[in-house]
């Protein structure tokens, strides 16, 4: 999709004010927080488990090259093919042809937030396919040629009522007359139109939410069942997959689904792991006759070795963007592509450029909240800082953000002053918050809690986030900005 | 395939891109990674095991109860019977109780087929693939996992993968003996005695009938796949 990140300021103040999606981003917070804190809680080994999933990210990363040829293997071995992708031009111009060379027109497709990185859509349906989103909240934002604005929630930012809209413009065929109050009749009413859709696609795409060396599977965790039905009733099943997305065994999957599910959605498990291996067997009555892996880089192997490699343990879970005040405020869209968050904020100057992005790592307060849910317990505060500063080193920055700076450098230089400064700053500012952890005032900044609350300071100072970071710098390879 | 892409090429350009990034920050890194391969080699062959939760370190009473609980949780219902003979009077039952007709779509898996399904006379079983009419679909699972009240499925002639998403209502047979703790055990059962994994071509960890959130975010069941998931427990 196109960049629309350097747009961030505008987009923003236009979210603020657009009460349909204010209404809306209430179901973030009231849909996610507390679940997921309630799995968390029922799971004693939960903190365990995220160290653990952290560090067999990491080895995974350390050993990617190995990896991905140890999974291309047995991916051939079960009679698939892998396909790689350096570009996103490139994946969609694989897909295309794996379409034309069976001679598909149709297409289902379950939810793939690298198919929106790649603009696949766009591209097939210049080519004369018909692409059809299956994933409720997909499907919904297809009708309305939106692109998602959560990556495990699309349709977050649109209220029921604008759905039932939506589907009576589009489901021509139906009575205009039906009653669509309730909306299960609106999720029956997507359910009976994709179910066509289903049995008539040639071709199936899905994402992965891992693959797996140890066997050649891609692993699919879902709640609605398209994933499933788009993958078994078509001839062909494109997987579309990042190189990051490679884990060594099955092993080590059954550590990530005790992580994913509780931090995304606060289920204890999705309704939904399949784990597909290769095309339909001889004896099989059911299943694609052809498995595709489509391997797509589009500029994570550059991250490697850099302050953001990271960002590559990510598992797409969205907690991050759950428990985010800027998110909660302003929805996706205003993050201009198409990962939104902390998350967004750091991936999107990695793949598409700070140029293009610079605005994002200020879409933040750093408070911290992001980096205490993420289960791959990824510094997403320490990232939005790294890119910062490379912002303001290239003189990205307006003006006065560059004096604010040069503000903060200030007094980083002069510990015991800032520390002054700061603990009565802190004082004033849990005065004005006593009870909650919000705020409806800030002083010198009635810009932003005009439309917000802001979170009441709790955690560490900058004082100390500086001191980390000092610390970092002197071991991270800092490449040159 | 394609005429313009090269794929070993551009498997070439990744990796290679991959090696400078990885050896950009380890001093003298060997171009061909052998030591990385040695590592790799010993991971993939010991494959350590996780952290297994406490709560699936139980005894085989404790991990079936906590299967039917967990399923419960979720939203699917649970029968428990005695013994494979009553399985036809089981799904006649649910059946009953659902208002649904007495028609089931099934596989060909041997312990279904060995049932003697005559004590039911007014069952009608079609065998194969579900196409999408069949209202009610009935698999046998290869495990159930007692941590979260999953169910294991293996695709194949025995339990077409149709049957677990087309069909509004899935009945899952699932033997007690087949209950293990955690997901690992499941994955061991796939493991040959070297150790090799042994894929159907879709293993389906079900919990719980479809869903969706996506409509402001309220959970609402029967998405597309099954609107009601009941598990039948034998033994
Ligand atoms: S950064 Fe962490 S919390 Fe955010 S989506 Fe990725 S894994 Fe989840």
């Amino acid at each position: 999709m196109e960049i629309k990140s350097r747009d961030f300021k505008k987009n923003a103040s236009d979210a603020l004010a657009d009460a349909t999606l204010q209404k809306a981003l209430k179901n973030v917070e009231a849909g996610f927080i507390g679940k997921r804190q309630a799995s968390v809680d029922a799971l004693p080994e939960f903190e365990d488990l995220r160290d653990l999933g952290r560090d067999i990210k990491t080895h995974a990363l350390k050993h990617l090259d190995v990896y991905l040829e140890d999974y291309e293997k047995k991916v051939t071995a079960s009679g698939g093919h892998v396909h790689w992708a350096e570009t996103a031009q490139d994946a969609c111009e694989i897909v295309r042809d794996i379409c034309h060379s069976v001679g598909a027109r149709t297409m289902t497709k379950g939810k793939s937030m690298i198919s929106e990185e790649m603009q696949l859509n766009a591209f097939l349906e210049a080519d004369g396919m018909e692409v059809t989103e299956t994933d409720l909240g997909e499907y919904i934002i297809q009708l309305r040629g939106e692109h998602p604005s959560h990556i495990i929630a699309p349709a977050v930012h649109v209220t029921k009522d604008q759905v039932e809209a939506d589907f009576r413009r589009a489901h021509t065929n139906l009575d205009p007359n039906r009653n669509l109050d309730d909306p299960v009749t609106l999720l029956g009413e997507a359910r009976e139109v994709l179910r066509e859709k289903y049995f008539a696609a040639d071709v199936g795409i899905t994402g992965a939410n891992f693959l797996v060396a140890e066997s050649g599977s891609s692993v699919i965790v879902t709640n609605e069942g398209n994933g499933d039905l788009t993958q078994t009733l078509s001839r062909v099943h494109i997987v579309l997959a990042s190189i990051e997305k490679v884990i060594p065994t099955l092993n080590d999957l059954d550590v990530f689904l005790r992580l994913l599910a509780r931090s995304a959605t606060g289920q204890e498990q999705s309704v939904y792991t399949t784990l597909s291996t290769g095309p339909r067997r001889t004896e099989d009555p059911d299943g694609p006759e052809e498995y595709h892996v489509v391997l797509l880089d589009n500029g994570r192997s550059e991250m490697l070795g850099t302050d953001f490699e990271e960002m590559l343990r990510c598992i797409r879970c969205g907690a991050c963007i759950n428990h985010c005040p800027v998110y909660h405020a302003v929805g996706g869209h205003a993050y201009g592509w198409v990962y939104p968050g902390p998350m967004g904020s750091v991936l999107t100057p990695s793949l598409v450029g700070v140029d293009k992005a610079g605005h994002l790592p200020n879409a933040s307060t750093l408070c911290g909240r992001c980096e205490s849910v993420c289960p791959m317990r990824i510094p997403l505060p320490k990232m939005l800082r790294h890119w910062r500063e490379r912002e303001y080193e290239r003189h990205l920055n307006p003006t006065p953000q560059r004096w604010g700076l040069k503000g903060w450098a200030y007094f980083a230089r002069r510990p015991k002053l800032y520390h002054r400064t700061m603990r009565i700053g802190m004082r004033v500012m849990k005065y004005l918050a006593p009870q909650t952890a919000l705020m409806r005032r800030l002083p010198a900044a009635g810009g932003w809690t005009k439309h917000r609350e802001f979170p009441a300071p709790e955690g560490k100072t900058f004082q100390q986030m500086w001191a980390e970071r000092e610390a970092e710098r002197g071991q991270t390879k800092g490449d040159a900005a | 395939m394609s005429e313009r892409h090269d794929n070993s090429a551009a498997k070439s350009a990744i990796l290679g891109k991959i090696r400078r990034s990885l050896a950009s920050v380890s001093e003298g890194a060997d171009p061909n990674r052998n030591e990385a391969r040695q590592e790799v080699q010993e991971r993939l062959a010991s494959r350590p095991k996780g952290i297994v939760p406490k709560r699936a370190q139980v005894g085989h009473y404790e991990k079936v109860a906590m299967f039917m609980d967990y399923a419960e949780r979720v939203s699917s219902t649970t029968a428990r019977i005695g013994s494979y003979d009553d399985l036809p009077g089981a799904i006649t039952q649910y059946l009953r109780e659902h208002n649904l007709p007495q028609a089931i779509v099934m596989g060909e898996d041997p312990r279904l087929k060995a049932v003697n399904w005559r004590t039911e006379p007014q069952l009608e079983r079609t065998i194969g693939p579900s196409d999408g009419t069949d209202l009610v679909g009935v698999n046998h699972a290869m495990g159930g996992v007692a941590e979260t009240g999953t169910a294991v499925l293996a695709s194949g002639p025995d339990n077409p993968t149709t049957i677990n998403f087309l069909p509004e209502n899935h009945i899952i047979v699932l033997d007690a003996n087949d209950i293990a703790g955690d997901y690992e055990s499941i994955h061991d059962q796939l493991r040959d005695m070297s150790g090799v994994a042994h894929m159907p071509r879709a293993l389906n960890m079900i919990t719980g009938p479809s869903r969706s959130g996506d409509i402001e975010q309220k959970i609402m069941l029967g998405a597309h796949g099954p609107r009601a998931v009941h598990v039948i427990v034998i033994g």
